[in-house]
């Protein structure tokens, strides 16, 4: 019996145990009708050759292990960062229990998000008596300063109106005339997860600023974009923010959302941008987007505004960090403090400390476009080589923007960029031409078993290790958490692939 | 070892009358329907909620869809077969490697639970169609995993409003691959839960796999069973299947956990199903019933007292050897089990759990928790029929709070009244009430721990109960200084 009281075995040692594999051994000979051993080991290895590696880039329709989430979950992202907001769903309840789900499984946090639940009549007449309704109950039930909708791509197939339905349900006295409603179609055939979050930002500043006159003021806004990180982010942002002195307006402030203390008290809104800060906004000088991906069309309504707008992609590591930095300076004429400058000098310090044990090592990177953008050039920085580039939900900016990063640099020179292509692309691409380590997130872990390439996780969604998203990897202290996360792998790996080389000192 | 006790309805009735005063007039109407109380009358138990209705809109129900009913639970896990997410890229996203449905095999080779094939839907397929991506998707399947042996075609929102024809394409590949294709018509706007997926999963192997022709040469013993309803959420179904082979029993199919194609086929060729989650598939056993002549027993391997009840019951329908082996195998594990309760009883006597999942695990591990001495306060359903409410009434004591389709605001507000010792639920529900200071179990992927069932499930049970209530972290979430300002 493998189990007793003094030794309690889970499903980690206990399937291990004769009595479990000899069962096993049962029932895939007699009952599974499973390919012979061998002819599963040629297919293995077959799966691992060049011959397989071009039949699989030349797939046109199946999709195997994309690396993209859909609109609503970025949406939804983008308006839990205002204060006191709840995000609603309109179309079927199924969406909204995935994305919170989903937020929570990496956040370890509650997401609180209603959804109006569409169901078969809703599909024939329209969804229009669930928002009358659903607006009435999230309104009273849960107290909300702001509802931001958006949708599931059944309300986008059959053609439900958003504006039109969240008017008739205000006119209905689901909520007060006054009360924001701002939504954003988000359809899930339609870009990714970065694209929902570009659509909700421009609906809810929209909200925020439909109807008012700009008085231009010397202030600053900054839209942290999609990040998995933004808890640790946005709390080193509004530190690097404050040593500059500056006073800047952060739109989409998830850091206390997601990030609430266990006290006996479950805040289902926490922190946020305020009312307040949403609309004084409106008279900023100008807006950062540190995630210039995941707001192309929030900048454009922004600079219509007549504001100025800079784009970042995701400013990790030195030169991203020294960009950011010295574009607030000129912005708001304030100098770059010395403890900035000293920050930076110890970054460089760390990197010069272990640059030795990254230097020429290659890197196979995927995610997002400005994560990935932002890693390569970090990457480069530190003397490494990104030897590929992924990226499912890319865009024509992605490509030509790394394609011009990549050549900037003699350590981009090895480089091969995969646009459009999925982590079963990878695997094959790996096989092949294998990297000495895999960045990316959780879903990298196939790759690793199979192919042996240890995975360091830095980008959403991180489900199998706890609390990264605590610690930021933005500017130069996010940056120097990088760089020790990546070298805690590169030595672990070292120390657990090494013999006579098994050094106390590295 | 049934514990006696009653709960105190009283208090139960406030907390629901406190969760209805929150919402507006309309909605409280319909949501009274499925709050009540367990009631023990000399006529019988009652519970008297409604169920299997549509959610409330904007109430923030817990429950999912049915593409979450079939790809999710029911056809996801077979292991054999690749299972495409037809329709945008998101369900299959956030649905991947979430069920914890272990298996055996080399994934991506001759296994593919583990993976989130789509067709990732883009404006144009929803203005022309997806069949002919589908066509195509199944040719490249076909190619890049030879050793697949049927694909299954899972259909989300769009299809069934684009009016794309599955069906035919289905029909057409499966003579092209040579191989079955199943196309599932389980739309998230279907239906008003998971459940209607369960059914159309559970429909689909009527329609696609029984009706294809099988010409598997095999022989038949008097002691063959189906395990139905198990998923192996961290290996379930093998703590289960080890304990039914050890009375002597054959089982020659195991659904649909860590299951293959060839399983499901083979099926009707058994003596009995033994169906353990009844909500999920009660509907395929009630047509072997008719269709094969099989007939079917649920079953319940959650804790001692169950899996010794359970033995016997199957036993039951077998020949006084395994009636014997049955008996011995009791005798063999009743040690262990008794060792277990006499380790964790004490650190879990008169615990207060209140459990809400799914269709079935609040009744069926309601005795497990008793076997440790811990007391079931309230319990609920996201997706139950009324039958399940009708089995829950032989579970559950008088007085205990019953919530079916429970939104977010009615759970926090009972976990605030009735202040259980435990709450066991789902990843959505997990931190808020931990929040409150409430110690808390995932009851869906057993939080990444299990197997729950059998008897060697039943002792990561009892050891999890343990650490979820008695972590000291449970003792520091006030801060002193504040706790002794408030005292």
């Amino acid at each position: 019996m493998p189990q007793s009281a003094d030794q309690i075995k889970d499903h980690i040692p206990l399937f291990k145990e004769p009595e479990y594999q000899e069962m096993f051994a049962r029932k895939k000979a007699a009952f599974e009708n499973c390919h012979a051993d061998a002819r599963v080991a040629e297919i293995a290895d077959w799966t691992k050759s060049w011959d397989y590696r071009e039949k699989n880039l030349a797939r046109e329709a199946l999709v195997v292990n994309p690396q993209k989430a859909c609109q609503p979950l970025g949406a939804l992202f983008a308006a839990a960062g205002f204060d006191g907001t709840l995000g609603y769903v309109h179309g079927s309840q199924g969406c909204a229990a995935y994305f919170r789900s989903h937020l929570s499984r990496h956040f370890k946090e509650a997401s609180s998000v209603v959804s109006d639940s569409m169901t078969e009549d809703a599909a024939v007449f329209g969804g229009l008596n669930n928002m009358v309704e659903g607006l009435a109950n999230a309104y009273t039930l849960y107290k909300p300063k702001m509802i931001a909708v958006c949708t599931t791509c059944m309300a986008e197939v059959i053609g439900d109106d958003l504006q039109a339905f969240i008017a008739t349900a205000k006119q209905k006295g689901s909520v007060p005339e006054g009360f924001r409603v701002p939504y954003a179609h988000t359809p899930s055939f339609v870009g990714s997860h970065t694209t929902g979050y570009d659509n909700m930002m421009k609906g809810i500043l929209s909200a925020f600023w439909e109807g008012k006159t700009r008085t231009p003021n010397e202030s600053i806004n900054i839209i942290p974009g999609f990040d998995g990180y933004s808890v640790g982010n946005v709390r080193e942002l509004k530190r690097v923010l404050k040593l500059m002195d500056v006073d800047a307006t952060i739109l989409s402030d998830t850091s206390d959302v997601y990030d609430t203390p266990t006290d006996g008290e479950f805040r289902m809104y926490a922190g946020g941008t305020t009312e307040e800060e949403a609309i004084g906004a409106l008279n900023a000088k100008a807006t950062l987007s540190l995630s210039g991906g995941c707001t192309p069309q929030t900048l454009k309504y922004i600079e219509e505004q007549g504001q100025e707008t800079v784009a970042f992609t995701y400013p990790m590591g030195l030169g991203a960090t020294d960009d950011f930095l010295m574009t607030l300076s000129r912005l708001t004429g304030k100098p770059i403090p010395k403890d900035l400058a000293m920050e930076r000098g110890r970054l460089v310090d760390a990197i010069a400390d272990s640059m030795s044990w990254l230097h020429g090592k290659k890197f196979a990177v995927y995610g997002d476009p400005d994560f990935t953008y932002a890693m390569v050039r970090f990457l480069m920085e530190m003397g490494a080589e990104p030897t590929h580039v992924l990226c499912t939900n890319t865009t024509k900016k992605w490509e030509a923007d790394i394609a011009e990063l990549l050549a900037s640099s003699p350590f981009g020179a090895s480089a091969q960029v995969w646009p459009g292509r999925d982590l079963w692309h990878l695997r094959s691409i790996l096989a092949t031409e294998p990297a000495d380590f895999l960045i990316g997130n959780s879903y990298g872990k196939y790759i690793e078993k199979d192919l042996g390439i240890p995975l360091i996780r830095l980008t959403f969604p991180i489900f199998d290790r706890h609390h990264h998203h605590r610690f930021p990897t933005m500017f130069y202290q996010g940056g120097l958490r990088v760089l020790v996360t990546i070298l805690d792998k590169v030595f672990d790996h070292l120390d657990a692939s090494s013999d006579i080389s098994f050094d106390l000192t590295r | 070892m049934s514990l006696d006790y009653k709960n105190d309805s009283d208090l139960a009735k406030e907390a629901i009358a406190e969760a209805l005063d929150a919402y507006p007039e309309k909605a409280a109407k319909k949501r009274k329907k499925h709050l009540g109380t367990i009631d023990v009358t000399e006529e019988g138990t009652s519970c008297g909620v409604k169920s299997n209705v549509k959610s409330v809109p904007g109430v923030m129900t817990i429950r999912g869809c049915a593409y979450a009913g079939s790809k999710g639970v029911c056809w996801g896990p077979i292991k054999d077969m690749v299972h495409i997410s037809h329709g945008p890229v998101g369900c299959g996203q956030y649905s991947w490697s979430q069920r914890r449905n272990y298996y055996n095999g080399t994934t991506g080779v001759d296994s593919f639970v583990t993976m989130q094939i789509t067709s990732d839907f883009q404006e144009k397929d929803i203005v022309f169609g997806g069949d002919k991506i589908l066509e195509k998707m199944i040719d490249e399947a076909k190619e890049l995993f030879p050793l697949a042996r049927g694909f299954s075609v899972q259909s989300e929102c769009p299809i069934g409003l684009i009016g794309d024809d599955i069906e035919a394409v289905a029909r057409k590949k499966a003579k092209d691959v040579g191989l079955p294709v199943i196309p599932v018509r389980c739309e998230g706007f279907r239906g008003v839960s998971q459940s209607l997926g369960h059914h159309i999963a559970n429909d689909t192997v009527r329609d696609w796999v029984f009706t294809r022709e099988n010409t598997e040469v095999f022989e038949s013993t008097p002691y063959d069973v189906n395990i139905i309803g198990d998923y192996n959420i961290g290996g379930d179904a093998w703590s289960s299947r080890i304990l039914l082979e050890e009375i002597g029993l054959r089982v020659i199919a195991q659904w649909t956990g860590d299951s293959t194609l060839a399983e499901m086929e083979r099926a009707p060729k058994a003596k009995i199903n033994l169906i353990h989650c009844y909500r999920s598939m009660n509907y395929i056993c009630r047509h072997m019933e008719e269709k094969y002549n099989i007939p079917w027993m649920e079953y319940n391997f959650f804790g001692p007292s169950q899996i010794e009840k359970s033995l016997r019951k199957i036993a039951a329908h077998f020949d006084e050897t395994i009636q014997a082996n049955a008996e011995r195998v009791i005798a063999k594990y009743r040690p262990m089990a008794d060792a277990i309760i006499a380790k964790f009883r004490p650190r879990l006597e008169g615990k207060k759990v209140l459990l809400y999942v799914g269709g079935l695990r609040p009744r069926h591990t309601a005795t497990a928790y008793e076997d440790l001495g811990m007391q079931i306060v309230g319990a609920g359903y996201e997706f139950a029929h009324n039958d399940d409410y009708q089995r829950t009434t032989e579970y559950m004591k008088d007085g205990t709070l019953i919530f079916d389709d429970v939104t977010g605001a009615e759970l926090e507000t009972f976990i605030e009244k009735l202040r259980p010792d435990l709450v066991g639920s789902g990843i959505k529900e997990k931190y808020s009430v931990q929040k409150m200071g409430v110690p808390f179990r995932q009851m869906h992927s057993w939080d990444y721990s299990g197997p729950y069932h059998g008897y060697d499930g039943f002792a990561v049970f009892a050891r999890d109960m343990d650490m979820a209530i008695n972590n000291p972290v449970w003792s520091m979430h006030k801060a002193p200084w504040l706790q002794a300002a408030a005292e």
